[in-house]
């Protein structure tokens, strides 16, 4: 258990500084995320994108500062962090794909080991969830044989055989050729459409406008500027944001 | 001298071929002993390396680096003479004594093997297990050793090797191995060249055919990857 602290937001992010050495790499952020919004963070590299997004489930442990996540405290200490994560699915640029299993136990391993399924009842649920991402055939095949695309269709059925309640995706089409990008945007945004609460840092910016609730502007360790797709897009006020833009949507 | 050689041969082999026998098989027994205690004991240490508990991993470091910056020969001698002191409630043989400083010391040598191993695996694949809220634990089991093992076996089997040549040192004490066996015929005989090309030829077979079947293992677990 950990401390519990009330307020309607999923997750509120209090004050959150995260130091490298002398590097300050976040600078004091307050954010807060509502059931059901989809956020994209964008920026220049070295802003501080993927290292928020990684102290959200606290896969980076912040300098300073609080991240709430349905009212417990993940920053206090004797906070179940497992239990927490569970509820949390992550999406890697390099899809971290467990080598070593198969397709099909990618997707039961973690759903099984902390007992959230029985083996049978997350078999079912991972072949449903496979044949949803197009990944039926594969799922006696070892990783190897996929391409990156399928990689990363694969990495999100494997975070959605959690039952998360909210997914974060760290740049998850960056490491992909780029005629494979489209297909795990269009898993994406399948699942957005579908109501699932979702942070999502990208360089897509086509992609950031098209399915966002709210995009955040990141810069220098800040969230600089935030709005709507429209707002951020089309009417840029920030400065910096105009000139990220500007180099950015060509 | 170079022509009697080959009957020389001869003679050091009919006559003492049961002597060469024993003597690989206590090597062969001395290195299983010394690997297999390593293993145990070194795996053992590269878990307390990685313990979050500083004195646990000052205490694993500390070990590795005396162990590794000290010769092989001056700690058999340690054991070999401080052990009986030590452990009075039984009597040592001096082949117990032996057997524990090769396995101290080989411990020390798997214990950076097994770490290496460990760290060769990418830090992406403990994010996204923890990331799934599997525990530390989980992750070390079911994610992070199946993919280290195919660091660590054929860097085992190297040791292996290693531990087979190093044993000889143990022949200091006259345990059986073939470098005793060596001693013992050569001043039976008064030759001291052919029983030695004798054990040369038969360490050069163990050591080179295991390491075939090392590079064999190697290539048989890149394909698997």
């Amino acid at each position: 258990m950990g401390t519990t602290v009330e307020g309607g937001h999923m997750i509120e992010v209090v004050n959150l500084r995260k130091n490298f050495g002398s590097l300050e790499v976040l600078r004091g952020i307050n954010e807060h995320v509502a059931r059901g919004e989809v956020i994209s963070i964008v920026g220049p590299s070295g802003s501080g994108k993927s290292t928020f997004l990684r102290c959200l489930n606290l896969l980076e442990q912040p300098t300073e500062g609080q991240v709430i996540f349905e009212g417990y405290d993940l920053t206090s200490h004797g906070t179940d962090l497992d239990r927490h994560r569970q509820k949390m699915g992550m999406v890697f640029q390099h899809f971290n794909i467990f080598p070593h299993l198969t397709v099909l136990e990618n997707v039961t391993l973690a759903p099984t080991l902390t007992g959230k399924r029985t083996k049978a009842a997350a078999t079912d649920y991972a072949e449903e969830l496979l044949a949803r991402v197009g990944l039926s055939d594969k799922r006696d095949e070892h990783p190897r044989r996929l391409s990156g695309g399928q990689k990363q269709r694969l990495a999100i059925v494997r975070a959605l055989a959690m039952d998360p309640e909210v997914m974060l995706f760290d740049e998850p089409t960056s490491a992909l050729d780029p005629e494979m990008v489209g297909e795990v945007l269009q898993v994406i945004k399948k699942l957005v459409e579908n109501g699932m609460t979702s942070i999502i840092v990208t360089h897509e910016m086509g992609f950031a406008r098209e399915v966002s609730t709210r995009v955040l502007f990141m810069d220098e360790g800040l969230i600089a500027e935030q709005g709507t797709p429209q707002d951020i897009f089309d009417h840029p006020r920030n400065p910096r944001t105009v000139e990220f833009l500007s180099k950015v949507l060509r | 001298m170079f022509a009697n050689m080959l009957p020389n041969l001869g003679k050091v082999l009919s006559r003492y071929y049961g002597l060469f026998a024993q003597g690989l098989m206590y090597t062969l027994l001395l290195s299983a002993i010394t690997v297999l205690g390593g293993v145990v004991l070194g795996s053992l240490l590269a878990l307390m390396r990685r313990s979050k508990y500083k004195p646990v991993s000052v205490f694993a470091v500390a070990y590795v680096e005396v162990v590794r910056g000290t010769p092989l020969l001056l700690q058999l001698y340690f054991f070999y003479f401080l052990l009986p002191e030590l452990v009075t409630f039984v009597v040592l043989s001096k082949f117990v004594s032996i057997c524990i400083a090769l396995v101290f010391n080989s411990a020390a040598y798997v214990c950076e093997i097994v770490r290496a191993g460990i760290e060769a695996v990418d830090p992406g694949q403990t994010e996204a297990a923890r990331s799934l809220g599997l525990s530390s634990r989980q992750t070390m089991r079911r994610i992070v050793l199946p993919q280290a093992v195919r660091n660590i076996l054929p860097a085992l089997c190297n040791e292996f090797v290693a531990v087979i040549k190093e044993t000889s040192l143990a022949s200091t004490f006259f345990v059986g191995d073939l470098m005793t066996q060596y001693r013992t015929i050569s001043g039976n005989m008064f030759l001291v060249i052919e029983p030695l090309l004798v054990v040369g030829v038969i360490y050069f077979i163990l050591t080179f055919s295991l390491s075939k079947a090392i590079a064999k293992l190697e290539r048989h677990l890149k394909a698997a990857d």
